[in-house]
């Protein structure tokens, strides 16, 4: 019982501080900001301009400036050949964005949100994904498929799945999911240049929030590499994986853990599939204990397959079970508490990293 | 005494066509020549929402014997597929043509190969009428490296990019929105080709289908759904799995036409005038009244949900071949020997083509791990125990 008290007064105490922190850590060598959705606007602006065989796709991406204004201005800019507003018919337009793609143009094909491409998904693995391989070269399919992945903000089980262990366990696809600005502009390019299908998971709660960008990244040549993880935080103690939203929380975490004097290595995967296994291993290998984070069902997911290349390739460096942390084993609930519960928070974090390092807080069964 | 013979008919044969015996050498070759025929159609079409092409069909002689030779070939190839199947040479997924062969050579012979043709699972001549070799067809049967999709593909899966002909998929239905997706990409390209997206009685009930069309008929792609109707989706008869078997009226807003679909001379009237209609005013359906005489696939002996009375009535009354051959005769164009050669070598060449593609070797064990991406980025990839099998994809 104190013990969980001693931990929420910890918690509070650094909600306070964060905010200062995060700010601190947000001043870099350039000045300028810009939001994610921003960066995803602008390199689709620029890859459009660059390419004329590039064309949007998707429901209200014209006219409506965009559902999440991902694609505003766009119409304007490019005109209604190449700005397609699409009926809501996920399995007829995907298939459409794909037969072009056969073609040799270069369509983004924009779902509201990954929940709705189950309708389509026949389409993305069957259509896209294998036809490289059963054509033996034949025809290539270098289409990206891009919108918001994973839990929102009160929107309810059919609205909340994240699909990246889905998508990212299919042979022939490419799987991005960006955290920042940065990784939203230089992955969405590469995404598109990639003659292969990229699955692109975006976040929509990133959407609004702001990151330093260099001039670099703001140039328009600017482009990530595919199959890359980013060491954002470099630590000696534990390996935190983690890719989109949550890792901005395992950021957080690692501060928290700064103070106990816990140095967590925090690695943003960028590319789920090819996942960065050595960039992984290398840091396991330097740490000896790893949590991976993920915001999607536990079963199957992501860290299982991290978990699994970790035990294969440096079974013999790890001084602790790997530990995993993701959405609860159970469809998104609707009220607030529940879904707090329900999606991986912090404190959830902080708590499997002690645990790895040996310095878990007893239980609560106990007090 | 080959050539004499052939000359001998030449002569006689050639004084009952009209215009240009005259300047005809007398050695004739059996390939025919250009002078203009024009043939009736015996079956009219049948049109909703437009105005139906006239059932007189402008062809020549090399074009009727084209179609012979075309279509023997064809029915020779799929017949030996059957037995390479039963031999065990051919696994998995074998879905023969049979039957059907007027509707790929009609279609061929109307469009050019800047026109893009997507078909389903039963690929094999529409494969060959696009310009797929018979070494191809029957080593990528055999999953050999001298097969068009190298081995890898199989039965479902032969592709042809450079003459526009995109397969070959296994899911039913996928294919139309994959067409229509071609046909946005032409449009899109300002390259004024048409794309004909082939289709079954079987997947016309298929929702993504409509939901292609709808598309289309609204962007004005130059797309044209062909269904062929051999009237079983798989061992389902057209009226129990459709509430409205009249498949050309499905588009409701979009034309279409229903056409005699074991007519050569008909199908090619009817995609003449569908590229026509694509090209100025977006989509157009092409039912195509046709039948399969093998059962669905391989593993399937076709008897259980129709009569052999009906299998073998369709063969004497509708045969695509028997109807060119009948036409080739009636209109002096060659002699019944001649035709009866002209089966003879296609037969041969069929024989000398599953002769090499018997000698071709199954892919190297590397190109497992090949062509998984276009642009692998040196990623690896694994064998079912990684740590025996791994590989760098390029």
């Amino acid at each position: 019982m104190l013990a969980i008290a001693r931990q929420r007064m910890l918690g509070q105490s650094f909600k306070k501080i964060l905010p200062a922190v995060s700010v601190l850590r947000s001043y870099s060598s350039a000045a300028k900001q810009i939001t994610v959705r921003e960066a995803l606007n602008s390199a689709l602006d620029e890859e459009m301009s660059a390419d004329p065989k590039v064309f949007l796709m998707g429901e209200e991406v014209g006219e409506y400036q965009g559902a999440y204004k991902i694609t505003k201005g766009l119409l304007e800019k490019y005109g209604p050949e190449r700005v397609l507003d699409t009926p809501i018919t996920e399995a007829g337009f995907t298939g459409i964005g794909v037969g072009a793609a056969y073609y040799g143009l270069k369509p983004v094909v924009e779902f509201m949100t990954f929940n709705f491409s189950m309708q389509a998904i026949d389409h993305i693995i069957n259509s896209a994904a294998k036809s490289n391989y059963m054509s033996a070269g034949q025809i290539s399919v270098p289409i990206v498929f891009r919108g918001p992945n994973g839990a929102a903000a009160g929107v309810g089980a059919q609205h909340s799945q994240c699909y990246a262990a889905w998508y990212a366990s299919c042979p022939g696809l490419k799987v991005l999911s960006p955290y920042n600005s940065e990784d939203a502009r230089g992955l969405l390019k590469a995404a598109i240049r990639d003659p292969d299908p990229v699955v692109f998971l975006e976040n929509e709660l990133l959407y609004g929030e702001s990151f330093p960008v260099s001039d670099e990244v703001l140039d328009s040549s600017f482009c990530l590499p595919i199959g890359k993880a980013k060491i954002e935080r470099e630590g000696k103690d534990v390996t935190i994986t983690a890719f989109s939203k949550m890792v901005g929380y395992a950021l957080k975490v690692s501060e928290m853990l700064e103070r106990d004097g816990i140095y967590a290595e925090v690695i943003n995967l960028r590319s789920i599939r090819p996942l960065d296994r050595s960039t992984i291993n290398t840091s396991v290998r330097k740490t000896n204990r790893l949590i991976t984070v993920e915001e999607g069902f536990p079963q199957h997911g992501v860290g299982a397959e991290i978990c699994a290349s970790v035990v294969e390739e440096s079974f013999s460096y790890l001084d602790a079970p790997v530990e995993r942390i993701a959405g609860a084993d159970v469809p998104m609930p609707y009220a607030a508490n529940l879904e707090r519960m329900a999606v991986p928070q912090v404190e959830d974090i902080v708590r499997a990293a002690k645990r790895a390092c040996y310095r878990s807080v007893p239980l609560a069964a106990t007090a | 005494m080959a050539l004499s013979h052939l000359a001998a008919s030449a002569s006689r044969s050639s004084s009952l066509l009209k215009p240009l015996s005259s300047a005809l050498s007398l050695r004739r070759p059996i390939s025919g020549d250009n002078s203009p025929l024009t043939v009736e159609t015996s079956v009219p079409f049948t049109s909703h929402q437009c105005e139906a092409p006239s059932c007189s069909v402008e062809t020549n002689p090399k074009e009727l014997l084209t179609f012979f030779r075309d279509m023997a070939l064809m029915r020779r190839m799929e017949i030996a597929a059957d037995s390479l199947y039963k031999a065990k040479l051919i696994r998995g997924f074998c879905h023969l043509y049979d039957g059907q062969e007027a509707v790929a050579v009609g279609m061929e012979a109307a469009i050019t190969k800047k026109d893009c043709i997507i078909t389903a699972y039963r690929d094999h001549c529409t494969f060959v009428s696009r310009g797929g070799t018979l070494l191809e067809v029957f080593a990528e049967l055999m999953g050999r490296q001298a097969g068009c999709s190298k081995g890898k593909g199989g039965s479902m899966h032969f592709y042809k990019k450079d003459s526009n002909f995109y397969g070959g998929h296994g899911i039913v239905g996928a294919q139309v929105p994959l067409g229509c997706g071609l046909a946005f990409a032409q449009k899109y390209s300002k390259d004024e080709t048409v794309t004909f997206a082939l289709y079954g009685d079987g997947a016309a009930n298929q929702g993504q289908l409509f939901e292609a069309l709808n598309i289309s008929a609204l962007w004005d792609l130059p797309a044209i759904l062909v269904c062929e109707n051999n009237h079983y989706g798989m061992g389902t008869a057209e009226w129990r799995a459709a509430k409205s078997p009249a498949y050309y009226k499905r588009g409701d807003y979009v034309p279409g036409l229903k056409v005699d679909g074991m007519d050569a001379l008909a199908v090619k009237q009817a995609c003449k005038f569908a590229k026509e209609h694509a090209l100025k005013n977006g989509p157009i359906i092409l039912e195509m009244d046709t039948y399969r005489y093998h059962g669905h696939s391989m593993s399937d002996p076709g008897s259980t949900y129709r009569t052999r009375d009906e299998i073998s009535g369709v063969r004497q009354e509708r045969d695509p071949i028997e109807r060119i051959r009948k036409l080739i005769l009636s209109h002096d164009l060659a002699t019944e020997k001649e035709l009866k050669d002209v089966e003879k070598e296609v037969r041969k060449e069929v024989d000398d083509a599953i002769a090499q593609a018997k000698e071709s070797p199954m892919p190297e064990p590397s190109e497992l791990f090949t062509n998984v991406y276009a642009k692998g980025l040196g990623v690896e990839s694994f064998g079912a125990d990684r740590k025996e099998v791994r590989a760098t994809l390029p």
